[in-house]
């Protein structure tokens, strides 16, 4: 039977000792019971801060409720209203910055767990009979067809949720994906550990249903470019993202053995290379030093470990508390036995083997520097300094550098009348519109590496945007 | 989606044409360019240069190595059968313009993707001079195609089997030194021959650099074939230092000015998964031999 629980209900995790061996899911999902006490938790509030928190703005209390009165399907439709990806929000929002940290629950008994119960909903609707055959499709309910056409760039969370939102308004719609698999950074860059890829394809395949379509291995810039299809089509939206990863410009950053987190993770998660069925190799470290403290960091760092690594060390610059990874990742990755090396900076990546001159043949260490916080910078954050002196080798053969990325390039090939800033990034008004005629763009290529849901949001707005343009043309 | 194989011929010794139906990267192939195809869903993307393209016929042509196991694998399928991706036309097309005589130069594998270059040089108002080669004339492959396409055409073999007895190289010195005392003894007034492109090995398109030395005038411009993942600029992998500096030679590239390539590093680069590629070949090879990949053949 189920009850209103005190406080928070906590969801049931793979153990560690067992996790950190394979690539399986890490938190398993509540149960309809725990599902029921969590949601029988939340007040309904009348005015929900919760929801203000969410870039989407998801009906929180609204779904809750139905969740609460077991109608399941309902549920499901509520949230849909404006998200279609709820399995994956659930699962990598950071929520505890944005709707719970709202929750008004949160200053006294905990927020109610909002991604887990999303999450939840999603994933029972998928696993249901119903929603395998053509009928009981929640999505497929589309308004009149306009006629106009719209290409997006990208299928990435910002890229699939401007093409569903448009799909939805009567618009025949073409997202262009330069990779053999949609989802962006979803498919390639986040872990199955952390995000099944079975979530991801049943996610776009709903988007799909819809009458979504999905061009894949098609790179605009190359094949076609964006000049092209502004011609071609009545709008675009660009989702492109920003995939380019930055280097350190230290020396040794050429050696064999030191990857892009983006590599990494790419061979990892698009290519498989960690089930030996599939073609794709990757260099499975014994030791291997993660330089970052994103959720990029955690990642490559938790995915090291899973490919039977003995140490996995990420290297810092700065300290504990101002790692910008999500806790729960954080404290993920320390429960694994991943080792954390605060106030670290990396100085030059040794090589071996060989005459020094001709080949440096592979990564043999690190060498690091400590550093200690001076004052803030223009960020508010304490700037690390060197300490001189205090260089320190740490034993490596595989060596990730996850130090964040830039907006990829190639959309930009041959369009010269498309603004962009000197970060690379996408210059956009409030509507989300380029300076480029009839052309939007949103998510990571416009405000630089951020979230799934911020990407959403932009792809949800540019939609808007979009039909509104298209209504006054 | 899927793409049809709609020829095969093996051209030389493990050497193989493929030609692909591909519709909308015929229609904006340029020379210069790959793709990145992918056999299935278990399969790596691997980089094959873009050796022809036909936007009539809807066709683009590949000539694959089989080296290792990916290579193997995709030759050995046949006409009719599909690959499920190809990305492309990706990297940045060679820079062809109008600049007096140019010398193209193709080594082993490299002769397929010389060979788009000649017309599209040709087309351009120069004067082609190409030079192919391999280490025996089993090896060598598309003699008609390259003479017929070029203004002046030499082939050279490492063992001599047909034309030149040693390497393209060699060839190349012979032709700019001609020249250069043409100039000399001033039966030249000025120089014709304004840029040399070697495709090849890395070892090739390093000597060839290298000897260019002597020949400051002339621009030599080599083709990087990296280790690749994407093919976008999103990983990273392909990056080798060109003048000092970081590029991906998916985007940048994959043709450089070959005074500025650090080959050292790329060379250095491409043996990064060798343990790894032979044993995964040993491992394909057994089980091929064990019957497990009969439908393949
Ligand atoms: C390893 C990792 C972990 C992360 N973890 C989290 C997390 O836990 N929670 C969270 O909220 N955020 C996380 N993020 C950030 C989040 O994934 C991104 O902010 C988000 O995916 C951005 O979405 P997007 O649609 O703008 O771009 P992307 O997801 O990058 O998608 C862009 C797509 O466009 C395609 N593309 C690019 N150029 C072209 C072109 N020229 N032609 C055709 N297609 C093109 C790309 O192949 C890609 O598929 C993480 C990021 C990484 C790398
Ligand atoms: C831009 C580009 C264009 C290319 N064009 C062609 C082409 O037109 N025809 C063709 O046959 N090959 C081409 N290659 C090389 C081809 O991609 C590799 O031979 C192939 O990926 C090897 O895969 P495999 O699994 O068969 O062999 P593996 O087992 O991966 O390797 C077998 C052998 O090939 C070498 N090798 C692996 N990758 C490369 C590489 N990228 N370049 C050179 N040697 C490599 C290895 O060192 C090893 O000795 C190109 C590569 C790039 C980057
Ligand atoms: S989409 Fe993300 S931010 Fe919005 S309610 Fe769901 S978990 Fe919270
Ligand atoms: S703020 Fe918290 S308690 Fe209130 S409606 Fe939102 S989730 Fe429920
Ligand atoms: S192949 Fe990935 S960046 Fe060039």
């Amino acid at each position: 039977m189920t009850g209103k629980a005190k406080t928070r209900v906590e969801m049931p995790e793979q153990p560690e000792y067992i996790r950190r061996n394979n690539f399986e899911e890490v938190a398993l999902g509540y149960t309809e019971e725990l599902a029921l006490m969590e949601a029988e938790r939340c007040i309904q509030c009348r005015r929900p801060k919760c929801v203000e928190g969410c870039p989407v703005s998801v009906d929180i209390p609204g779904f809750i409720k139905l969740i609460t009165e077991k109608k399941w399907t309902e549920s499901l439709e509520k949230i849909y209203e404006t998200n279609f990806l709820p399995a994956i929000c659930g699962r990598v929002c950071p929520q505890e910055t944005q709707c719970e940290e709202l929750c008004i629950l949160n200053r006294k008994e905990n927020a109610i767990a909002i991604g887990r119960l999303e999450r939840y909903v999603a994933d029972r609707y998928y696993e249901s009979p119903e929603s395998l055959n053509e009928k009981g499709r929640l999505l497929s309910k589309r308004e009149k067809p306009t006629g106009k056409k719209i290409a997006v760039v990208g299928s990435g969370p910002a890229g699939l949720t401007a093409a569903a939102t448009l799909s939805r308004m009567g618009h025949s719609v073409v997202i262009y994906e330069s990779l053999h698999k949609p989802g962006g950074v979803l498919t390639y860059g986040i872990p199955s550990f952390r995000l099944p890829k079975e979530i991801i394809k049943r996610e776009v395949d709903e988007i799909k249903y819809m009458g979504v379509e999905i061009k894949l291995n098609y790179v605009i810039g190359r094949i076609k470019t964006l000049e092209e299809l502004s011609e071609s089509y009545d709008a675009v939206f660009i989702g492109s993202g920003a995939g380019l990863p930055n280097f350190m410009g230290i020396e040794g950053e050429s050696l064999n053995g030191v990857y892009s987190a983006n590599e990494f993770l790419t061979r990892v998660n698009l290519m498989q290379a960690w089930d030996e069925e599939y073609d794709t190799i990757i260099r499975k470290g014994k030791n291997v030093v993660v330089v970052g403290g994103g959720n990029v960091a955690m990642d490559a760092a938790r995915s090291a470990l899973r490919l039977g690594a003995d140490n996995v060390t990420v290297v810092y610059r700065r300290s504990d508390t101002e790692l910008p990874a999500r806790r729960e990742e954080i404290e993920h990755a320390k429960k694994e036995g991943v080792q954390f090396r605060f106030l670290t900076n990396p100085t030059k990546i040794i090589g071996d083997y060989g005459d020094e001159k001709v080949r440096k043949y592979d990564v043999k260490s690190i060498e690091c520097i400590e550093m200690e916080l001076g004052e803030e910078d223009s960020s508010g954050r304490r700037r690390p300094i060197p300490i001189p002196g205090t260089e320190f080798e740490i034993e490596a053969d595989v060596v990730i550098i996850a130090i964040g990325t830039s907006p990829n390039p190639l959309i930009f090939n041959e369009t010269p009348d498309l603004e962009k800033t000197k970060w690379g990034t996408v210059v956009v008004n409030d509507d989300l519109k380029c300076t480029k005629e009839n052309v939007f763009a949103g998510g990571d290529i416009v405000t630089g590496a951020a979230t799934v849901i911020s990407a959403m949001g932009a792809g949800k707005k540019a939609a808007e945007s979009i039909d509104e343009y298209l209504k006054n043309k | 989606m899927s793409y049809k194989i709609v020829e095969k011929e093996e051209v030389a010794t493990d050497t193989f044409k493929m030609v692909f139906e591909a519709p909308d990267i015929a229609a904006a192939a340029k020379a210069g360019q790959f793709l990145i195809v992918r056999i299935d869903e278990r399969g790596e993307r691997i980089p094959l240069t873009i050796a022809d393209f036909s936007s009539d016929e809807n066709t683009v042509t590949t000539v694959i190595q089989a080296l290792g196991k990916s290579t193997k694998k995709l030759t050995k399928m046949n006409v009719g059968e599909s690959i499920s991706d190809i990305a492309g036309p990706l990297g940045t097309p060679a820079d062809v313009k109008q600049l007096g005589t140019v010398v193209l130069v193709g080594g082993g594998v490299g002769i397929a993707p010389i060979y788009p270059q000649i017309s599209a040089y040709k087309n351009a108002g120069n004067r082609v001079v190409s030079i192919i080669g391999a280490r025996n004339k089993d090896l060598l492959f598309w003699e008609e195609r390259v003479k017929d396409a070029s203004d002046e055409y030499f082939v050279a073999t490492d063992d001599g089997s047909k034309g030149h007895h040693g390497f393209v190289t060699e060839v190349l010195k012979n032709i700019l030194d001609e020249e250069k005392e043409k100039i000399e003894n001033k039966t030249l007034e000025n120089p014709k021959i304004k840029r040399v492109v070697v495709i090849g090995p890395p070892i090739l398109m390093k000597v060839a650099t290298q000897m260019m030395n002597e020949y400051p005038d002339v621009e030599i411009i080599v083709s990087m074939n990296t280790m690749m993942v994407d093919g976008t600029g999103m990983c990273g992998g392909c990056r080798l230092i060109v003048d000092g500096k970081v590029k991906f030679s998916c985007v940048d590239g994959p043709e450089f000015d070959g005074r500025l390539v650090d080959f050292n590093t790329v060379m250095n680069r491409l043996t990064i998964y060798k343990r790894e590629e032979i044993e995964r070949a040993e491992k394909y090879k057994k089980e091929c031999e064990g019957g497990v990949c009969s439908t393949l053949d």
